[in-house]
């Protein structure tokens, strides 16, 4: 069930990839489901994006990748979100994820991969489902 | 007996042009411009502008590739032109795209990832070992640290024996266009404008055949644009550079002949023909009204292909079809050089086979399909010149609206482009998730199992490719004379304060192995760092 707050979702660049077509669309069709949407802009670093994700109270961190980077920036995420604590927080990945990485990705404590194409519908149940 | 009547579903294209079941004579002659059709050769060059076209001489064919190392990448470069490929489309990693070395914090995992990795002179030497740069054309994909990279590839050149005045090539270096789409912007929007001058004048005085610029509608397509805007954007984008060079006192003829255009290739085929049928005439004119004498000037030179975002990530091998057709499009359409994205590279960098195959389907165009044999086969199609028409106008009114807006420069830096296009985008996919946009095999015709993934294999990122990098970077850090590389980066700092054309000292820095986050931190420390609007 969704609580009286607007759920918050930050959706970052990690890394130095510069496609950002789809972390913009996700970001407008978050925000036509109702989510309130903090967008980074490009080349964020794991730390920046925490701070931001501590300093905003969001409800979920969302990165898109698509360089082929992921697994090294997760893997640098994950202690970054370790050290700030915020393990709590609904971690999701999207981009050029190869099936084979899902796995590996998931196991870094991504919750949940949402590869390019992923449906609209799909990433927003998903959210309202997980979210308190 | 009266006519059975049927109900036809309107058709709409991505530009927002109705197409009738039916065109004749009637409909060319109504929507006619100010502007003629011509002959091939002619003004406007509608029709293209050569006399003879491909008859004369084929497309060239340039597939995008680097990755890795230096190394690396010069073996695919023999791999591609041993099979016929005519010229040479260099990918850079990101971090040389950005202008960081390979052993910044900020390049850790990012080393020779998307591309191949530059740190100084002594990388730019190894890519071309062995390739005559006399007959295979090189074009770097590079805007962001441009400078420093046609610094380095002029340098090389020159080592090699080279002349500067017939030195051919093209340097990507279309920097307006990286804040709209592709991102790999350094500097705030007026010096980076004012650095792709910098090349401009440069090269009219120093490198008189070499194309310092290729202004891109492609990636502004990519990002969300339709067919109308991609051209009126880029127009725009050019007319922006050209506006800038005049004002430091370089004359039209001086250069215009030396700016070249890169467009994408998706989506509707004669749309797409006709984009680039009106696209010409229309930037002919332009010049022509900017008082340019030489008619070379007034040329729409371009590479068309790609294509990228019409690739699907479900059944990939259905990409090798549409790269056929696009390839298909870009001969219809005159263009003067082709590449087209390979059928795996929704995922990955090619494999030798993927490249291999894009390559085939053009050599197949050219010797099986008769592709080459007379000049702008769709000329005179009552549709064709309909729509070549309709085009022209679309395009001019979308240029009209930006500059009535406070132009092109105004609009990227406040975010507005950026805004309208993701905007796009947005609709666009929304139409494919509820079914009025069709893609085949993502939301028509989808196979149940597996749909995506099957059959691709990725390209393996070698952890030793960035150790290797590393090691070379640190020897030729060791071994350069370090005051000198002081001293030179000293000239060059003190010519960007001055606001001087960089282009000179830069090259004396990339001669003394500075690197290319050297001069990059120099430039930055004289310009700022561009920070992004984020209204969408």
């Amino acid at each position: 069930m969704m609580t009286e707050r607007t759920p918050r979702v930050l959706l970052a660049k990690p890394g130095l990839d510069g496609h950002d077509r789809g972390v913009k669309v996700v970001a407008l069709a978050l925000r036509d489901a109702g989510f309130e949407v903090i967008y980074t802009g490009l080349r964020q670093s794991p730390e920046a994006i925490v701070n931001i994700a501590a300093q905003e109270a969001v409800d979920v961190i969302g990165l898109s990748i698509l360089s082929g980077s992921h697994l090294p920036i997760c893997a640098r995420m994950r202690d970054v979100i370790e050290e700030a604590g915020l393990e709590d927080k609904l971690w999701i990945v999207g981009g050029n994820i190869p099936h084979g990485d899902r796995p590996k990705l998931e196991k870094l404590g991504v919750n949940r991969v949402f590869p390019t194409g992923s449906p609209f519908d799909e990433i927003v149940s998903y959210l309202k489902e997980q979210l308190p | 007996m009266s006519p059975k009547k049927i109900d036809l579903e309107p058709v709409v294209l991505e530009s927002g042009i109705e197409v009738k079941p039916v065109y004749g004579p009637d409909d060319v002659r109504a929507s006619a411009t100010d502007l003629p059709v011509g002959g091939p050769g002619e003004f406007p060059f509608t029709r293209g502008i050569h006399k003879l076209m491909y008859r004369a001489r084929p497309w060239t064919m340039r597939q995008y590739s680097g990755f890795g190392t230096a190394e690396d990448t010069n073996q695919r470069f023999h791999y591609l032109i041993e099979r016929g490929q005519t010229g040479l489309n260099v990918a850079f990693d990101l971090p040389s795209q950005i202008g960081l070395d390979s052993d910044d914090p900020m390049a850790a995992g990012e080393v020779g990832r998307v591309g191949m990795s530059v740190d100084t002179l002594a990388d730019m030497e190894t890519a071309f070992e062995g390739v005559d740069l006399n007959k295979i054309t090189v074009s770097l994909t590079i805007n962001g640290s441009a400078t420093t990279m046609i610094a380095m590839y002029a340098a090389m050149a020159e080592k090699r024996g080279y002349d500067l005045q017939s030195l051919r090539g093209t340097a990507q270096n279309d920097i307006l266009k990286e804040f709209v789409g592709r991102s790999t912007w350094i500097f705030p929007v007026e010096p980076s404008v004012k650095l792709v001058g910098d090349t401009i004048e440069y090269c009219a005085q120093h490198i008189p055949k070499y194309s310092p610029v290729s202004v891109c509608g492609y990636h502004i397509r990519e990002s969300g644009a339709n067919p109308v805007q991609e051209m009126a954007y880029a127009f725009l984008i050019a007319k922006a550079y050209t506006d800038h060079s005049l004002a430091r006192g370089l004359d039209i003829d001086e250069f215009a002949g030396r700016l070249s255009f890169n467009f994408d290739i998706h989506g509707n085929l004669f749309e797409q023909v006709a984009k680039f049928r009106a696209g010409r005439r229309l930037w002919a004119s332009i010049v022509k009204g900017y008082g340019a004498k030489n008619p070379k000037s007034m040329w729409l030179r371009m590479i068309a292909g790609g294509g990228g975002g019409g690739l699907t990530i479900e059944q990939p091998e259905n990409n090798i079809a549409r790269g056929a057709y696009y390839a298909l499009i870009s001969a219809l359409s005159g263009t003067q050089t082709m590449a087209l994205c390979s059928y795996d590279e929704a995922y990955t960098i090619p494999t030798e086979k993927a490249a291999r195959i894009s390559l085939r389907t053009m050599q197949i165009l050219i010797h099986e399909m008769g592709l080459t044999d007379t000049v702008d086969p769709l000329g005179g199609s009552y549709f064709v010149e309909t729509l070549t028409n309709e085009m022209e106008v679309k395009i001019r009114a979308v240029m009209d609206e930006v500059e009535q807006q406070g132009g092109i420069v105004k609009a990227i830096s406040e975010g507005a482009i950026q805004a309208q296009v993701a905007r796009q985008a947005y609709l666009y996919e929304k139409g494919v998730f509820d079914g009025t946009v069709k893609k085949v095999g993502v939301n028509v015709f989808r196979e149940e199992e597996g749909d995506d993934d099957h059959d691709v294999s990725y390209h393996p990122f070698n952890e030793e490719d960035t150790a290797r990098q590393l090691a070379k970077l640190a020897k030729v850090r060791a071994e350069r004379d370090s005051a000198a590389v002081e001293s030179c980066l000293a000239a060059l700092k003190e010519a960007a304060t001055r606001g001087d054309n960089v282009m000179p000292a830069t090259i004396e820095a990339v001669k003394a192995m500075a690197t290319v986050g050297e001069i990059t931190g120099v430039l930055k420390s004289v310009y700022g760092a561009y920070q992004e609007p984020l209204a969408f």
